[in-house]
């Protein structure tokens, strides 16, 4: 429980930090080092994620269970659940964008807490390989992501155990950082910059890390709990001693579904930092936005049992959790309009960025619509646990968060590095990813509606084609990593320089050189009180002070 | 003339709706239907179908439009228009959504209700010879079919399954039969009470449009009325161990008399009727 | 176009980036408290859902006994209030009458968790004999882990007020402010525990 820090950070730390790219691996405080240390290990936790989804493609391309043996394939199965959410998604839409972006949207120099800061990342990497040596050593957990008991008690305790270290530490670093981000949100803000004139990205940052902070801490004590269950053998979710299974899904998807949306509201900010830009065009109905932002996060804390539909709940709760969450569906579509609304009448730059961006909006309207019918019980009773489930999550998580990632690191490349990725590359990274996609996860809707039960290794013979388009589309995305991976690589060393603001955008990590020096300005921190006034070239005319100065006054 | 944008969208729609009439014709969207509220299930899968086509493709071709058409042409420069915000469409699509939302969950309800989601659940406890707990609950499942009004006044069949790693196993108390197999009559009401030896397990049925979790500790109830003979796969959908995958039985659903002959064939107590 | 990005700043005199004021520090740890107690909600959750749901077995020994625990209620009370006076002792310069509370407010913590150990041992139930005592021992066991780390937090910070010069001062006070405040946490986590375990 580490709450108080040293109050030694009067001298400037950042002189004793190494430079060149191995500060990369050092314990640095500077918030844009840890930003690209999360998107680094994020990633390379993508591509262990992927090979492993890469496996459980291959084993599917048969009804029966010939590549990976049953238990295998359930480690497989929840190996690649938790990499995904909790070693990429989570890390990288928040750890990384945030804490790159977040210091300069608010005008400071660095996070709140910049040592907390560099904890919190450091705590991934060690959590991160544990969860993947344990596969290694004692065979890894194999209980699926959920780890529901007594499933999970009853499994090899080694592997579990693991798992559940593992996981603690992970939702410790994310406690961290959220901490930091609302810190950094709340108080760090620049002296004349008003709450209102926050670019969305902080505005979902500050929405999630509220989410992050009320909701993770249920999820450790109880995995505490569960843990206790393993080793000391109490009975708190073990029938056989009077325990109760139910009660640990109560708790389990209190902080889970709240997670969706800690994968999901970053990506929308950073979807709203993306569209105004290419499209010059000012971000639609900001106001709205940042009610909707705070609409989800109070629903979302209030829906969770929707997971629990043939849990044997009982009717009026069923009934209760039905109707929130399909209210879901409201602040969500607000935004969604709005995003249109930018772009319509925009001047757009058809890149890759934009691209991706546009991409998402089209595969998370399909993964929220199954998601509100999935939200109707006499509806989910039928599906609950088959492949629409899997189809409706991965048309969010990677239709959504990862298209999003994507269209971030299009779009921040050149303020990462000071060079252009490749355009060519980028579309063809996208057009081999949005049909790999589409062709992998669109016909799990119909295994799921027509009776293939979500993790297992062998099925009814009569699925075995669609399955195999499945995996067909599953080949396709991992080729399509490759272009990415080349051009990414390729570009770093040899990419076009890109000038300091390449897309003429006017946030503030533009408004410095590309890579920003350490304290991220050199002299003053620019007041950005417009982040999104395009459209204003007229008025723009060196005479005229600036457009900030109509604003508010 | 059409510009060709206009010969694109045309195109493509005429496209859609045919590959969409073809689709209907040729691709089964959910499997046969042989139980009393899968018709009331394929009631509320084809409004929300139609809904959420409506909502998907009106958003991509609202995207896919304003890429097309708002693209910066070739040596274009300068901002599009600078629109911040709109009050009163704001408000036309928080208040749209907001109404298909209630009424999509009001119809649910009302297809909740009447697949008889919220009928108290009781399981007939006259026959309790495992003695359970007086104060243990029983919890609720779905099910179109409660112990008192069998839809066609025809008795209601009591069953017991009892699952654990990995299999289904069902107890008929009338006749003390214990079977792999779950038979059942055509048009009766079966009342089933679910419980788990060991972890959770669920019990699926496609054709039943059903699903119940099976759970240790927690005894569940499951009611419905078979309406189509066949046989059916009874699926574990929660995930139990490794041959999850495997854990999997059938339920016959036959014509009274051919139940009633298999019934009299297992049973211990041959006098008991159905 | 291409002049927008340039003029969209504007130079105005602030003085943002100094890191880690006090008062930040105090907001991070509030912050951090939030996401503690929702991991003391979780557990109440669980036990009162457990009490609704899973009746004891029949031949199942629980029973609490209420004067210790009313005892260890007071103590934490007490020490609460002593706290309080330490932190007045140390606004009025007087590091002498700060540390004696300081002392006592330690000492009050440790009596309390002795207490505890002493009702431990005198239960008629261990760990795992059923889901009450499970969950009592997990409750009592995670306040008590509180009450250990706030005792070496107050301990540390009785150590830095030594001197009059010392490194905690009134004038940097933020190690003393930040160990009243979770001490206050604490005391009040105990407060609902007593309520909600004992009286309930
Ligand atoms: C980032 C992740 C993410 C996000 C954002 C969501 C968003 C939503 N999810 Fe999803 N969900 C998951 C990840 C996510 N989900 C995962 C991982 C699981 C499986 C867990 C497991 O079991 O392993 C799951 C499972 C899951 C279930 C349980 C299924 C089951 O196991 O039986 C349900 C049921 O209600 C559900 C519902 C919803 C709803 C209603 C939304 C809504 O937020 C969606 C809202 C969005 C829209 C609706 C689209 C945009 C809106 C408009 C264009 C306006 C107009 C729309 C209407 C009028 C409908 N989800
Ligand atoms: C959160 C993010 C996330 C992401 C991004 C993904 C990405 C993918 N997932 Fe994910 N998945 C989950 C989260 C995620 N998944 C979760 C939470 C579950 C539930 C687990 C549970 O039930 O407990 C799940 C379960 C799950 C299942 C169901 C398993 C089952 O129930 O039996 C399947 C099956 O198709 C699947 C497939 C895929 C595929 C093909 C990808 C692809 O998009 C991945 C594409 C990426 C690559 C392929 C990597 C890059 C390429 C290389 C490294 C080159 C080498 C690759 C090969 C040789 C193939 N996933
Ligand atoms: Cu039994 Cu899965
Ligand atoms: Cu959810």
């Amino acid at each position: 429980m580490s709450i108080s820090l040293p109050p030694s950070l009067q001298e400037d730390p950042k002189t004793l930090q190494p430079t060149g790219w191995l500060r990369y691996l050092s314990f640095s405080l500077d918030h844009k080092v840890i930003g690209l240390q999360y998107l680094i290990c994020g990633f390379l936790f993508y591509l262990i994620g992927g090979l492993l989804a890469g496996a459980i493609r291959i084993e599917l391309s048969s009804p029966i269970s010939d590549f990976l043996s049953r238990d295998v394939y359930n480690q497989v199965l929840t190996l690649h659940g938790t990499i995904m959410i909790f070693l990429w998604i989570v890390p990288v839409v928040n750890g990384a964008f945030g804490n790159y972006l977040i210091p300069f949207y608010v005008g400071a120099r660095d996070m709140a807490f910049p040592r907390l800061n560099a904890v919190a990342f450091w705590l991934i990497p060690p959590a991160g390989l544990m969860l993947i040596t344990s596969y290694f050593i004692n065979g890894a957990a194999q209980s699926g992501w959920t780890a529901y008991p007594p499933l999970s008690i009853t499994t090899p305790a080694a592997g579990q155990i693991v798992w559940i270290l593992s996981v603690l530490l992970l939702g410790g670093s994310s406690i961290f950082g959220g901490i930091n981000f609302i810190a950094t949100i709340l108080k760090l803000r620049r002296p004349g910059l008003k709450l209102m004139q926050l670019p969305m990205y902080c505005w979902a940052m500050l929405g999630t890390s509220i989410l992050v902070v009320l909701s993770t801490p249920v999820l450790a004590g109880t995995l505490i709990l569960l843990s206790f269950d393993i080793v000391a053998h109490t009975g708190f979710f073990n029938p056989t001693l009077g325990g109760n299974v139910i009660v640990y899904q109560h708790l389990f998807w209190f902080y889970s579904h709240p997670a969706v949306y800690i994968m999901v509201l970053p990506a929308f900010g950073l979807v709203s930092e993306i569209l105004p830009v290419h499209a010059r065009k000012p971000l639609f109905g900001y106001t709205t936005m940042v009610y909707s932002i705070m609409g989800i996060v109070v629903l979302g804390l209030v829906v969770w049992a929707h997971h629990m539909f043939t849990s044997g709940t009982p009717p009026w709760m069923r009934l209760f959790f039905t109707i929130a969450t399909s209210f879901i569906a409201v602040p969500t579509g607000i935004k969604f309009f709005n995003w249109v609304a930018t772009l319509w009448g925009g001047r757009i730059s058809l890149n890759s960025a934009i691209l991706f961006s546009c991409g998402f909006i089209v595969n998370f309207v399909l993964g929220g619509i199954t998601g509100v019918a999935l939200a109707q019980v006499p509806f989910d009773v039928h599906v609950h646990d088959t492949y629409f489930v899997v189809a409706h999550f991965h048309y969010i998580v990677y239709g959504g968060s990862v298209f999003v990632i994507f269209s971030s690191i299009y779009h921040w490349f050149p303020k990462f590095t000071g060079k252009m990725l490749n355009e060519n590359l980028g579309k063809f990274h996208f057009v081999l990813t949005f049909i790999g996609f589409n062709l992998c996860f669109a016909p799990q809707h119909w295994l799921g509606l027509n009776g293939m039960p979500r993790r297992v290794a062998e099925y009814d013979p009569q699925f075995t084609l669609v399955n195999q388009i499945s995996s067909f589309g599953a080949l396709l995305m991992a080729l399509s990593t490759l272009p990415f991976l080349w051009n990414i690589i390729y570009s770093s060393f040899k990419g076009k320089a890109s000038g300091d603001n390449p897309w003429q955008a006017l946030t503030a990590e533009w408004l410095t050189s590309s890579p920003p020096p350490i304290e991220n300005w050199i002299g003053e921190a620019p007041l950005v009180k417009k982040p999104y006034g395009y459209g204003h070239q007229e008025k723009l005319q060196p005479s005229s002070k600036s457009i900030n100065e109509d604003e508010n006054s | 003339m059409l510009s060709p944008t206009a010969i694109y969208t045309i195109l493509i729609s005429v496209a859609i709706v045919i590959g969409g009439i073809w689709a209907e014709d040729h691709l089964k969207i959910l499997p046969d239907i042989a139980s009393s509220n899968a018709p009331i299930y394929d009631e509320l899968f084809n409004v929300l179908f139609i809904i959420g086509t409506i909502l998907f493709v009106g958003m991509t071709a609202l995207v896919v439009y304003s890429l097309i058409n708002f693209r910066r042409k070739q040596g274009e420069t300068g901002d599009g228009i600078a629109i911040e915000d709109n009050l009163p469409l704001e408000i036309l699509w928080t208040a749209v959504p907001a109404v298909v939302v209630l009424f999509v969950g009001l119809y649910s309800y009302d297809i909740y209700e009447r697949m008889g989601g919220m009928q108290l659940q009781s399981h007939d406890n006259s026959h309790s010879h495992h003695l359970m707990k007086s104060d243990k609950r029983i919890w609720g499942g779905i099910g179109s079919a409660s112990n008192e009004q069998s839809s066609n006044n025809l008795p209601v069949i009591d069953v017991e399954l009892t699952a654990m790693q990995f299999a289904f196993l069902f107890n008929y108390p009338k006749g003390e039969i214990i079977s792999g197999e779950l038979h059942v009559p055509l048009g009766h009401s079966i009342s089933m009470k679910m419980e788990s030896k060991d972890v959770i397990h669920a019990f699926w049925v496609p054709e039943f449009r059903l699903k119940q979790d099976v759970i240790p500790g927690q005894p569940t109830i499951l009611n419905f009325t078979p309406t189509k003979a066949g046989r059916y796969p009874i699926i574990c959908a929660e995930l139990c161990g490794p041959y999850h995958g495997g854990m999997r039985s059938t339920v016959v659903v036959e014509e009274p008399d051919d139940y009633q002959a298999w019934f009299e064939k297992n049973a211990k107590k041959t006098e008991l009727k159905l | 176009m291409t002049t927008t990005a340039s003029l969209n700043q504007e130079s105005e005199t602030s003085s943002t980036s100094e890191q880690e004021h006090a008062d930040h520090r105090l907001f991070g740890l509030i912050s951090f408290l939030v996401a503690d107690g929702m991991t003391f909600a979780g557990f109440f959750a669980a036990y009162l859902t457990f009490k609704a749901v899973n009746p004891l077995m029949p031949d199942a020994i629980y029973e609490l006994e209420l004067p210790l625990p009313t005892l260890n209620t007071v103590l934490l009370l007490i020490s609460s209030a002593t706290f309080h006076r330490a932190g007045k002792a140390l606004d009025e310069r007087n590091t002498r009458k700060c540390q004696t509370w300081l002392l006592l407010t330690a000492g009050l913590g440790i009596a309390f968790l002795a207490s505890q150990m002493v009702e431990y041992f005198s239960l008629p139930f261990g760990l795992t004999d059923n889901l009450y005592a499970s969950t009592f021992y997990a409750l009592t066991g995670f306040h008590g882990l509180h009450v250990t780390l706030g005792a070496i937090m107050i301990l540390i910070v009785w150590w830095q007020t030594r001197s009059p010069d010392g490194r905690i001062t009134n004038l940097n006070k933020f190690p003393f402010e930040a160990a009243e405040i979770y001490w206050h946490f604490v005391d009040g986590i105990w407060v609902v525990l007593f309520i909600i375990l004992y009286l309930l």
